[in-house]
């Protein structure tokens, strides 16, 4: 039978950087129906911060600093990464306008009385299907490698100010974890006190591209601290093509592909090496957007070795892979070329308890909730501990739907015409 | 199966595509060098809008008699059509991702009747079965 006209035929635009959130996960939406009954929590959705960066400066405590990042604003084009320390690659993640929501969500976003971010925000929560979104800032992620620790400082205090003060309150949905400024380990101390008490921070993050060894003993306060209130340290990894060793790799893929695991990997073999796990038990570590193929491979290289030379770690009471069991992992970005190996890594460290769903969203290389629900080889539970459970656990969040129905949100989409 | 008119073949630049939408279905029907190709708008990766994305050509790298290279260009044949999810590209006239031949896009059947392009789908209004992510996975 030949249908000339079917019912509710619409044509579909090509998806650019003017694309609503809501149309360009609008397949994701779909696949939410399939999930529709579980609770679903995403611990690391990112903050373009930059697009509101004169926001942020604006809150520098310090008037010099203000003033110096306020002035390098008003440069033509500068308004937006005034007092960065831009990184080499960091324009190629949307592989040249094949992925536009990486190069920019430059969608209309009608004016409701919230700001700007809480509004897409809350688009790419209705579309993913998720009732609670952890933000993370984005540029700020390689500022550990600023040359000037008390710039990291004071952008690290204005974005927490910022965050929690004019975003969090607008949408009890998104929830933070602060930025430590971790050149300076007196200054994360003070940042702990300023929002430990403050219920839509439900953690504390450190950027791990930085050349700072977390076993050296100036941490030590704040790690005390953090253990104290209860709330999980977190490190975000991120990418640096300026490390020496990177600089031998020619092609974006082949540099972020490493640096993004390199930082853990550092960071990880400190940590445990110098038996921080013993002397901080209570401390919950999470170790966000290494992927999870690095986690066996580590375990295995530090049990085999570690056993040969107990004498170098007298603190570790049981194997390396053991402590590594015991922390918790975010999922994105998911290695699933090869399935085998992808259950029998979620099997060496637990990631029925352990590991918690992440989009990373928008960037990239971001994963739907259907990268966990279409796993074939988990449990219904497992499935559910994954996108929200273990997290509900971990950050004490209240285990209540409080996203809207996929049809609804479909209904809603702009797009189609 | 049915068949669903999709607009006048004379409508379509070249290349160009139309990407309609109709109960659960997503068709792209693309144009390229006179012909017509058409396939579900949905990567085989993640499920993502794959047809929407942008068409670009494939990128080569020249390599000289002495297996030097010469660098990048874009290919004077092959055009391709990039999910806007993550970027897995698809040749527009095969529907395969260039180095994972698992990794194609569904095709769907397209004739040219009396002028106008006309694909052939399922009645059922179910979903059409869709490659998922563990299919091109290299452990099945």
């Amino acid at each position: 039978m030949l249908e000339r006209t079917p019912p509710q035929f619409r044509e579909l635009q090509e998806i650019t950087m003017k694309t609503d959130t809501r149309d360009i996960l609008a397949h994701a939406t779909r696949q939410a129906e399939s999930h529709e009954d579980y609770f679903l929590v995403d611990i690391d959705a990112h903050v373009t911060e930059t697009s509101f960066w004169p926001e942020i400066l604006a809150m520098i405590d310090n008037d010099v600093i203000r003033h110096m990042g306020q002035m390098n604003a008003e440069r033509p084009g500068s308004a937006n990464i005034s007092l960065l320390n831009g990184q080499p690659g960091i324009l190629h993640q949307h592989a040249w306008g094949r992925i536009p929501h990486q190069q920019a969500l430059m969608e209309k976003v009608e004016k409701t009385g919230s700001h700007h971010f809480t509004e897409l925000a809350r688009r790419s929560m209705d579309a993913l299907g998720l009732d609670y979104q952890v933000v993370f800032p984005t540029p700020m992620l390689t500022l550990g490698m600023h040359p000037q620790d008390d710039i990291e400082v004071a952008l690290g205090a204005a974005y927490n100010k910022w965050l929690v003060e004019r975003i969090l309150p607008e949408d009890d949905r998104l929830k933070g974890m602060i930025y430590l400024p971790f050149n300076t380990p007196e200054a994360c101390v003070e940042e702990v006190k300023k929002y430990a008490h403050v219920d839509s921070i439900i953690g504390y993050s450190v950027c791990s591209t930085r050349n700072k060894a977390v076993h050296h003993n100036s941490y030590m306060k704040l790690y005390a601290m953090m253990e104290e209130t209860g709330k999980p340290f977190s490190l975000h990894s991120g990418f640096n093509w300026n490390d020496p060793s990177f600089l031998q790799l020619n092609r974006f893929i082949s540099m972020h592909a490493l640096s993004f695991v390199h930082y853990s990997l550092i960071h990880m073999t400190n940590w445990i090496i110098n038996g921080l796990p013993e002397r901080f038990p209570k401390l919950k570590l999470l170790w966000i957007e290494s992927g999870l193929a690095w986690i066996p491979y580590l375990m295995q290289r530090l049990d085999h070795e570690y056993q040969m030379r107990s004498c170098e770690a007298p603190l570790l009471k049981k194997l390396p892979s053991q402590y590594m069991a015991d922390m918790f992992y975010t999922s994105q970005p998911m290695e699933k070329t090869n399935l085998k190996l992808l259950q029998a890594t979620m099997e060496a460290f637990n990631a029925e308890t352990q590991l918690m769903y992440a989009s990373d969203w928008p960037h990239w290389d971001f994963d739907a909730p259907s990268s966990i629900s279409t796993l074939p080889f988990l449990s219904d539970q497992a499935k559910r501990n994954i996108l929200g459970l273990n997290a509900a656990r971990v950050f004490n969040l209240e285990v209540k739907r409080k996203r809207p129905k996929p049809s609804d949100v479909l209904a809603a989409r702009p797009g189609v015409s | 199966m049915r068949e669903v008119n999709v607009g006048a073949a004379s409508d379509f630049a070249d290349p160009g595509r139309k990407i309609v939408g109709f109960e659960n279905f997503e068709v792209a029907v693309f144009k390229l060098g006179g012909e017509f190709f058409a396939y579900l708008n949905h990567c085989p990766h993640m499920g993502g809008p794959a047809c929407q994305g942008k068409m670009i050509a494939k990128v080569e790298e020249d390599i000289a008699a002495d297996r030097t290279s010469k660098g990048m260009n874009f290919s004077k044949s092959k055009l391709h059509v990039v999910c806007p999810w993550h970027g897995f590209e698809f040749d527009i006239r095969t529907g395969v991702h260039p180095g994972n031949p698992k990794a194609r896009l569904r095709k769907i059947k397209l004739a040219i009747a009396d002028g106008d392009v006309v694909i052939t789908v399922p009645d059922a209004r179910e979903p059409v079965p869709v490659m998922q992510e563990a299919d091109i996975s290299v452990s099945r």
